[in-house]
């Protein structure tokens, strides 16, 4: 098995006197997808704000590529090379799939524009995720659809050689075709040898793509099982009562606590 | 556009046990997908980005259509109306009245693409023309005609300008603003080139002080403006004296700015600048896209846009350089107006950073969401501040303009229906008031609209209420043609 490129261990996280992470345990892994699923509340978006550095941790430990690290923001969680595609996108409609994709790190000396140069590496980029639905690369977001405005949400933060890329809901507006689409996108994100962390309600898409299935129940990990050894059931009864058979929270008492 | 990849199954779930399989099948992916996109992206036909642009045109995208339409329609109704409206005397009049509206409404378009407004755009104008005709008139002894306390709160502002503008790091707003103190507290003689300096370092000031107040203070930018719009008022008032009247004709370069024509040769060298450079960006910026594959309009359509702006502005110019005096045997007028250079100097600088540099791309990302230029590490405040202090610098330049077109500054200067003018060119011209959309060229496209409707209707002898309801009828219709577009291009997906 390959080393984890992140690695939370014990991370515990108030805001005031609610407790929303107990001692959470987490391993990302260079080329696989591992889902993180839990039910509403369960502390799914926490766990993923806390990585990308927009909380900060009350107590525990993040390591990347085995070192111990501090995130102490968005951009430190970039430098790092972790990037989170939100669930609303952020994407400016006025601006064509280049200048989205390179907004805030446009390429250019003296704060000049290198176009020809943005616009051949946002191609071989899009290329490389072999996404293929896009006309133009100067098309404007605007008038995109939904599964394609994933995509360039995607490739933006495939673009910066990221090495973990977190997916919130990326599915979740999305019909029968466009989810397709992501899901490949997803699958060929890990093929090119990124860690990619995927937060999902959907079971379907989840047992399609995920190497891995980490459960959140009320805060706490539950269980980090590979997908093989999982049945769709024992997932969901995971998420709604936090153990099912032998996996997950250890009695019964422990989780009415 | 939402077809499934028909070549690319999905992926094994659990690819990792057969890795080099897996590669093989993706390089082969990536040929085909590289492929897919070189065919797509770069080479259009004429007639299929005609066809492109009819349909974005149809989806809502109308951009400056609407104005250049309406500047067609009234120039036919106007020369059938009136005799003189077609004459070169007239318009080239036209010009010089239309440039100090079109350059106040350039310096907007940086505001109306944030969504912001200034209102007090055109007072600001105003006050920087009083220091400027102010400067002129008391022979440089700024304090002695401001009288003290005025003169110590100018200082004031002014540091306290520099001080916010070094804050957030704008130096072009912080040099300008220290220029304006030093040229204060110096007391240097009249001199024109130094009073139009000062003006514009006064634009500054002002610009600095509005920025700060709505991007780190918070408060909206209509409140803000609104209230500026009434103090400067006051400003002005105080500088001149009620019903004074500061007279800048007997300098021949103030009075000349917007008065004077550029003589035969230097007409035809202007053109040769602006028409051969814009052709000679425009080409090779075009061979260097097609040369790296990169996406690109067919070339015939690039040769025609820069064979019609040659074609124009050789015919323009060589029209200018004749005589037309109307009295063409006692006094020769002849050459392209100075007003002419000031306005595309100031359009070339003005695109060239709205589209070529970081600066302006942020901007435009800023007016489209906020939010979104907020996540990608954009300094949002910074950019909401710049704009306002290019706002009212670019404003200055105007009043630079206008007063030196009528010759003199007197309490209303800046007042009435300057600033509104000024949005209503921006916004006929295609600008969006609801951000994120406009250019420059808008706001000249626009200017031209609003002179020609008070111009035309002038010489036809209508009154002034038919002016201002014509006026404000045409901006209405600008303003409708925007909020429809916009609703059209969110039906279509545009």
């Amino acid at each position: 098995m390959t080393e984890p490129i992140l690695e939370l261990r014990g991370i515990n996280k108030s805001f005031g006197p609610v407790h929303v992470l107990h001692d959470v345990d987490l391993v990302v892994r260079p080329g696989e997808v591992t889902a993180l699923v839990g039910d509403n509340g369960a502390g799914k978006s926490t766990v993923v704000k806390c990585i990308a550095g927009i909380h900060g941790i009350d107590s525990g430990e993040v390591l990347f590529n085995g070192e111990p690290v501090h995130i102490n923001g968005p951009s430190e969680a970039a430098a790092l090379g972790i990037e989170v595609v939100y669930q609303d996108l952020a994407l400016c409609d006025n601006l064509d799939i280049v200048q989205n994709m390179f907004l805030g790190r446009e390429r250019g000396n003296y704060g000049l524009l290198d176009e020809s140069d943005m616009e051949q590496a946002a191609r071989e980029t899009l290329a490389s995720l072999s996404v293929r639905t896009v006309k133009s690369v100067r098309t404007l977001v605007a008038s995109l659809s939904g599964g394609q405005r994933q995509t360039v949400a995607i490739a933006k933060a495939v673009l910066w050689n990221s090495k973990v890329v977190l997916l919130d809901e990326p599915t979740a507006a999305l019909g029968v075709a466009q989810t397709r689409q992501v899901l490949d996108l997803v699958r060929r994100l890990a093929d090119q040898g990124l860690g990619v962390v995927l937060i999902s309600h959907n079971m379907n898409d989840v047992f399609e793509v995920a190497d891995t299935i980490s459960t959140l129940y009320l805060g706490r990990m539950v269980a980090q099982l590979p997908t093989k050894d999982l049945t769709n059931t024992q997932v969901v009864e995971l998420i709604t009562a936090g153990r099912s058979g032998d996996i997950g929270l250890a009695k019964p008492e422990v989780a009415t606590v | 556009m939402t077809d499934t990849p028909a070549a690319a199954p999905p992926s094994d779930p659990k690819p990792s046990s057969d890795t080099p399989a897996e590669a093989v099948k993706t390089a082969d992916k990536q040929d085909a997908a590289i492929a897919d996109f070189g065919i797509d992206t770069t080479s259009r036909s004429t007639g299929q980005a005609l066809r492109d642009y009819v349909d974005r045109v149809r989806g809502g995208e109308l951009g400056s259509l609407p104005a250049l339409a309406g500047l067609i329609v009234l120039v036919i109704v106007f020369a059938v109306a009136s005799d003189t409206f077609l004459t070169m005397n007239n318009l080239s009049n036209l010009l010089a009245q239309a440039a100090g509206i079109t350059i106040i409404a350039m310096g907007l378009v940086f505001v109306l693409l944030l969504g912001e407004i200034d209102l007090s755009a055109g007072t600001a104008s105003g006050v920087a023309a009083s220091v400027m005709a102010l400067h002129l008139v008391k022979a440089g002894n700024l304090q002695g005609g401001m009288g003290d306390t005025v003169y110590y709160a100018f200082i004031v502002g002014g540091v306290l300008a520099i001080g916010v503008a070094v804050w957030q790091r704008i130096w072009l707003g912080a040099a300008l603003s220290a220029v304006a103190v030093l040229l204060l507290l110096s007391g240097v003689p009249a001199n024109p080139w130094v009073e139009m300096l000062l003006a514009i370092c006064v634009g500054s000031v002002i610009g600095c002080l509005t920025g700060v107040l709505i991007s780190k203070v918070g408060i909206p930018s209509f409140v803000v403006t609104l209230a500026l719009f009434l103090a400067w008022g006051g400003v002005i008032l105080k500088l001149i004296g009620d019903g004074g009247t500061l007279s800048i004709s007997n300098d021949p370069v103030l009075f000349g700015v917007a008065n004077n024509n550029l003589n035969i040769l230097g007409s035809w060298i202007l053109f040769l600048i602006f028409a051969g450079g814009y052709a000679a960006v425009v080409l090779s910026r075009h061979a260097g896209r097609v040369r790296r594959g990169l996406v690109a309009q067919p070339t015939v359509l690039i040769m025609a846009k820069v064979g019609a702006v040659v074609v124009l502005g050789a015919a323009a110019t060589y029209l200018l350089t004749l005589n037309r005096s109307p009295n063409p045997d006692r006094i020769t007028i002849e050459g392209v107006p100075y007003v002419v250079p000031i306005v595309l100097v100031l359009l070339v600088i003005g695109t060239f950073v709205l589209d070529r540099t970081k600066y302006g791309r942020h901007i435009y990302a800023v007016g489209g969401s906020a939010e979104a230029a907020r996540r990608a590490g954009i300094n949002v405040p910074k950019i909401r501040m710049s704009v306002f202090v290019i706002a009212s610098t670019v404003s200055a330049v105007g009043a630079i303009v206008y007063s030196s077109k009528v010759g003199s500054v007197d309490p209303n200067a800046g007042g009435g229906n300057t600033l509104l003018f000024a949005v209503g060119a921006a916004v006929i011209g295609g600008t969006s008031l609801f951000g994120g959309k406009g250019r420059l060229s808008n706001a000249i496209i626009g200017g031209f609209v609003i002179t020609i409707v008070s111009n035309g209707l002038g010489l036809i002898g209508a009154p002034a209420a038919v002016v201002s309801i014509v006026t404000g009828a045409v901006l209405l219709l600008a303003a409708s043609v925007d909020a429809l577009s916009r609703r059209r291009a969110k039906a279509t997906g545009h």
